[in-house]
């Protein structure tokens, strides 16, 4: 096989795997923060796909600029969901939460079966068959711009974390929640911040994705399981784990794809998974 | 005597003459509750006993139902045989889970990720594994109907009722007989605080592993079953997440660690699920999904509101209060 069309290759698993790692992103921080493992992520971030995919057929606006309000709306969906729902359930046994992230993305995903059937759809913008000749390489135009984007989104939220006064707060009650209860921060307010932020990463990596693959319903588990992969392959809880987890997970899965075949592709990343979890399980990224 | 067994073999007695009354549906109806009641009693071994989550239950009843139909299909091993290849392979396979896991103390949400990661990895290997159809699936000889051949588990509807009533009777005595005895209260102290149970000398390392191999020998056990009563099996239905996640939802919504509650979960989720798709389909809105969103939203609000299960609430009502949890 031709040395190009394996970089080609492994470069553009790269570039998608940037998108993956903010949608772990989210998954990361929540977990990091509020100590849930949100099993409707995938769902989220299909429902995300088709607000991006309708949004895009009526307004006919560049989809990076529909970003700015999905975000801004996934922002207060996350908020509220913590607030309402999941809140409640936070001292609950761990099967207990399970039950009920899984009863939303049940109800989410079969939401958008109903309402849009099963039929795939996409987001074509007028630079989608453009490329980039950078020696050898040939990229995608869309492929760079999304990953461009996805990078900034996580600088963004990295810049949340270490330099606001909330970011510092949040940072507060993960390292040690009675102590941030005994100095007065308002925990619930800051928890629901924290998935707001999460659901809030995943609005914008499902609308970076839209424009990369065909939109289905049946997506949301699919991309439920394989955040769970790669913050697991980077270590539960920890953001730069999450990004570089991604970028593992994008480049393995392209190569995959390439070696084996495609649709053996994520047994790859379950492979990796397993080897991940006996021999270093608290993440390849995270210290003990 | 006291009242709960009593009571018990009542509901055995009435189960046992029961077909007599009911048409084909019916039947297929009661099948399915008694099939859920026992994979929702292993699964309850390993999960409400010794508190290990498993969200890969699947992994077990797709790798039992593929060898003893294998071994069928290929080699004309009767499935009582081949239920033993299947128990086999299945307590070999959660051992490796389970050694893999237990080894550095990997419990909590990460066992869970683990058991998904593995019934996900083996499913796209079964989709590619030529040997028992791959993608395509792979099927059973199906012979007369009518013909009860006990030998070879070929028959009516009816030879699977009593087989799957057999089953789940089966599981409920041996988890009675389980949760008296030294296994029970080792499996329930780890539960309740594993570090405790390490201090008073329990050999935590292996009793969770006992209750891995335990569940996922039994859970083997009704693969088999699956195998015999659908006649095919295709790797995307058997060893999907929405498998593992079907069978937990019994024992969840019963009541998790209790002994009647995996039974009681089945028949109350079963008949919720088909009373749905019977309302919809006679007001005649048949779109795919609406079920589902229905399901959810109950799902949602049983964990809200009853975040034990619906067993201990009535228990409590009905003075079974010792027969919850099996001590009595």
């Amino acid at each position: 096989m031709p040395i190009e069309a394996i970089a080609n290759i492994v470069v553009s698993g790269l570039l998608t795997g940037l998108i993956y790692g903010l949608m772990a992103l989210g998954l990361s921080v929540i977990y990091g923060v509020v100590r849930i493992v949100n099993f409707a992520h995938g769902e989220l971030m299909a429902v995300a796909m088709y607000a991006t995919v309708f949004a895009f057929a009526f307004s006919g606006l560049d989809p990076l600029w529909i970003l700015v309000p999905i975000a801004l709306a996934f922002f207060g969906i996350g908020y509220m969901l913590q607030r309402g729902l999941i809140n409640p359930f936070i001292d609950r046994p761990e099967h207990s939460q399970f039950i009920l992230l899984l009863a939303l993305a049940l109800v989410l995903v079969n939401a958008l079966l109903v309402a849009f059937g099963p039929d795939a759809r996409s987001v074509f913008v007028d630079y989608a068959l453009d490329s980039y000749e950078i020696g050898p390489l040939l990229v995608d135009k869309v492929r760079v711009i999304c990953a461009g984007v996805a990078v900034v989104a996580c600088a963004i939220l990295f810049a949340i974390f270490r330099y606001t006064s909330f970011g510092k707060a949040i940072r507060a009650c993960a390292d040690n929640l009675l102590g941030a209860q005994v100095v007065g921060l308002n925990v619930k307010h800051l928890y629901a911040l924290t998935f707001g932020l999460g659901t809030a990463c995943v609005g914008i990596a499902g609308t970076l994705l839209s424009m990369l693959v065909d939109v289905t319903p049946g997506l949301g588990p699919a991309y439920t399981l394989l955040a769970f992969v790669i913050v697991i392959i980077g270590g539960l809880g920890s953001m730069v784990g999450a990004l570089a987890g991604g970028i593992l997970i994008g480049v393995s899965e392209s190569v995959a794809g390439l070696l084996i075949t495609p649709s053996a592709k994520s047994m790859f990343s379950f492979a990796l998974l397993i080897l991940v979890l006996a021999f270093r399980p608290q993440g390849l990224f995270r210290a003990r | 005597m006291n009242r709960s067994v009593v009571a018990l073999l009542v509901l055995l007695g009435i189960l046992l003459v029961l077909p007599l009354a009911l048409d084909r549906y019916l039947l297929s109806v009661m099948i399915l509750i008694l099939y859920f009641a026992y994979v929702g009693q292993a699964w309850n071994v390993m999960m409400g006993f010794c508190g290990q989550l498993s969200i890969g239950h699947a992994l077990f009843v797709g790798l039992g139902a593929y060898s003893a139909a294998a071994l069928f299909q290929h080699f004309s091993i009767v499935p009582w045989v081949g239920m033993i290849v299947a128990v086999v392979v299945c307590v070999v396979m959660a051992s490796f889970i389970g050694w893999l896991a237990f080894r550095f103390g990997i419990g909590g949400t990460y066992f869970a990720l683990l058991t998904i990661a593995f019934a996900e990895f083996t499913r796209i290997g079964f989709e590619h594994f030529g040997w028992v159809g791959g993608t395509g699936g792979f099927f059973l000889r199906v012979t007369q109907q009518d013909q009860v051949d006990l030998m070879q588990l070929r028959g009516p509807p009816i030879l699977f009722y009593y087989l799957a009533l057999a089953l789940a009777t089966l599981a409920f005595v041996v988890c009675w007989w389980m949760l008296r005895g030294r296994l029970g209260f080792y499996f329930r102290a780890i539960r309740d605080n594993e570090e405790a149970a390490r201090a008073a000398g329990v050999d935590v390392f292996r009793y969770k592993m006992y209750a891995v191999q335990i569940s996922g020998g039994m859970t083997a056990l009704a693969g088999v079953f699956f195998a015999f009563y659908y006649n095919n099996l295709f790797p995307d239905q058997v060893f999907h997440i929405s498998r593992s996640i079907e069978i937990i939802l019994a024992p969840i919504i019963g009541g998790i660690g209790t002994l009647f509650g995996p039974v009681l979960g089945a028949a109350v989720l079963t008949v919720a699920s088909e009373g749905i798709n019977q309302a919809l389909s006679m007001a005649g809105y048949e779109v795919p999904g609406v079920k589902q969103i229905l399901y959810g939203i109950a799902l949602g609000a049983a964990i809200m509101f009853m975040p034990n299960g619906i067993w201990p609430v009535i228990a409590r009502r009905l003075g079974f209060g010792r027969a919850y949890d099996g001590d009595d």
